[in-house]
């Protein structure tokens, strides 16, 4: 039994904006230390990293506002460092330290 | 993925993936073609003239704000010669338009545009909150769109400013067209695609006093998203938040179907606005298929709906939910060989099933009788369709009906309204609102704040 080794956390910026950070503590700006491998070992990419927010950052417990069926609701943007996450491979994306991911609602009116 | 070039530029690195073109920009070229392609909608539209007074209607919200930002840079830059004016309206739900209203007031110092506040008390005489109080959560949403139809438009007379544009966007029209389309209501459609419509709106109590105020949407071939980008691209400052009262189903609403069917094909959004557009020259009576001969070329605006949502026309889950168990039905009749051949009698079907559809569909009060005539005249020439739209007999507003929908409500808001509370003035009610109840009305709004839109 060889358990996944231990290599570390990394640390980003996760962004709540445009009605999200109402689900995530009204806190916009999250700095966040997280495993730079996912459970199987494999490098985190920004589909594990929203499973990571839902299990462990969020803490309201509406998570189909945030996920739908797997994926990040439709009508919330990603951008991965200002990019739009379909620029960058979406769910795939590997994470680097340092890296900046918002989330933004376009559900909102007002 | 290695980072890609700007389309435009070749030297950026391209930052957007555009909906409607799958094209790549960078932040500066992207921002230059969204304005650049609103004063396209204004011009080809010819929706403003020099020296014009124009009152954006401003929510603190991302498609407002966004849209007055967008025209004060293209007024100053194109020399449009225009007038710019913010004209909020304060619905009177406590903690709900604080926050927006602040955003608002700084938007007013931001672009140097004067702002006028009008509350629901000043325009009807009673808050939403008192309404609530009335009528009960449930059914509020009606009262609430219906009095937001006509509040800008109230409003903008009594400012003496003859044109309102609204923050619609492409994914607000797109959504318009399918519950109509899906309704079968086709005038409607009509109306609602056309991107300046006008509106008989009083300008004092004598109705005979009224004014036509134009209105119109300079975004309503701008994509949701990229209002959003072009927010967050350009820091503006805006809020966002849901109506406390509406607990919106995201799950199969329609506006759920034009997220979906954006993340498939992006450019389906603007699909779904051109077909409607199309469409909308095919109804018959329409001001827009009319080729010009009608007494007007600018179609009378959309009475307003029930819903609420902090964006007009945007739909609930129920409504879809409701639709579809309608066709269902639909289907189980004709499959029962109830139904008569679609092909052969096309038409006389879709009024059949148009006057079916519409009542299964929750809609504010209306005369029974009334209706059913108005939209039988749809399907007749088009002389009989512009019957259908005259002017509230009480307050000049433009109304199917003899007395329009927001003077129906308050008629029946005011009988029952119990003797103390209109004794007790409104700042003077909320003074006297028990602290125990407020907490719990925190509470609820907390629950459902982030209803979706
Ligand atoms: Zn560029
Ligand atoms: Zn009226």
């Amino acid at each position: 039994m060889s358990e996944p080794k231990d290599v570390g956390d990394i640390g980003i910026t996760v962004e709540f904006s445009g009605g999200l950070e109402m689900l995530f503590s009204n806190e916009r700006k999250h700095k966040l230390s997280i495993p730079a491998k996912d459970s199987t070992g494999a490098p985190l990419n920004v589909g594990y990293l929203v499973t990571y927010l839902c299990e462990n950052v969020m803490k309201d417990a509406r998570k189909d506002l945030f996920v739908l069926d797997g994926t990040v609701r439709p009508g919330i943007l990603v951008l991965i460092n200002e990019a739009d996450w379909e620029l960058e491979g979406e769910e795939t994306y590997e994470i680097q330290p340092g890296d900046n991911i918002l989330f933004v609602s376009t559900l909102h009116g007002g | 993925m290695p980072p890609s070039p700007c389309a435009l530029c070749k030297i950026n690195r391209a930052l957007i993936l555009r909906p409607k073109d799958h094209s790549k920009l960078c932040k500066p070229c992207f921002i230059s073609v969204f304005e650049t392609e609103i004063h396209h909608t204004i011009t080809t539209n010819a929706l403003f003239h020099r020296g014009e007074k124009i009152a954006i209607g401003a929510s603190g919200g991302k498609d407002s704000t966004v849209l007055a930002s967008v025209l004060k840079t293209l007024n100053e830059r194109y020399d449009y010669g225009l007038e710019l004016i913010l004209l909020s309206i304060d619905e009177g739900i406590r903690g709900y338009r604080d926050d927006s209203l602040e955003t608002v007031k700084r938007n007013a110092e931001q672009y140097e545009m004067p702002l006028t506040i009008l509350g629901y008390a000043e325009l009807y005489g009673w808050t939403m909150d008192q309404v609530v109080e009335q009528v009960g959560k449930k059914g509020n949403c009606t009262y609430c769109g219906v009095f937001r139809r006509q509040a800008l438009d109230r409003g903008a007379a009594r400012l003496g400013v003859k044109h309102v544009v609204t923050g619609h966007n492409a994914d607000d029209v797109a959504e318009t067209v399918l519950m109509n389309l899906l309704r079968g209501d086709l005038p409607r459609l009509s109306r609602t695609t056309s991107i300046i419509t006008s509106t008989p709106s009083a300008v004092s109590a004598d109705p005979d006093s009224h004014t036509n105020i134009k209105r119109s949407k300079p975004l309503k071939y701008a994509y949701e998203k990229e209002i959003v980008l072009y927010a967050h691209h350009k820091s503006l400052d805006y809020f966002s938040t849901e109506c406390i009262y509406s607990p919106e189903a995201f799950r199969g609403s329609a506006r759920a179907l034009i997220k979906n069917l954006e993340r498939v094909r992006p450019s389906a959004i603007l699909d779904v606005v051109r077909s409607g557009e199309d469409m909308a020259k095919l109804v018959p009576g329409s001001d827009e298929g009319c080729g010009g001969t009608c007494s007007t070329s600018i179609p009378l605006a959309e009475e307003e709906e029930g819903g609420c949502g902090s964006s007009a026309g945007r739909t609930v889950g129920s409504d879809m939910a409701s639709m579809e168990q309608q066709l269902s039905q639909n289907e189980n009749v004709s499959e029962a060989g109830l139904e008569v051949e679609i092909t052969s009698k096309r038409v006389d079907v879709m009024a059949q099933r148009h006057d079916r559809l519409t009542d299964a569909v929750p809609l504010p009060p209306r005369k029974k009788g009334q209706k059913v005539k108005g939209q039988g005249a749809a399907f007749t020439p088009k002389k009989a369709t512009k019957q259908v739209m005259g002017q509230c007999k009480r307050c000049g507003y433009l109304s199917s009906q003899d007395i329009c929908k927001a003077c129906v409500l308050l008629e029946g808001l005011n009988k029952s309204r119990p003797k103390n509370a209109i004794e007790l003035g409104y700042e003077e009610q909320e003074s006297e609102t028990p602290k125990a109840e407020t907490t719990n009305m925190t509470n609820g709004m907390n629950k459902v704040q982030l209803g979706p839109g």
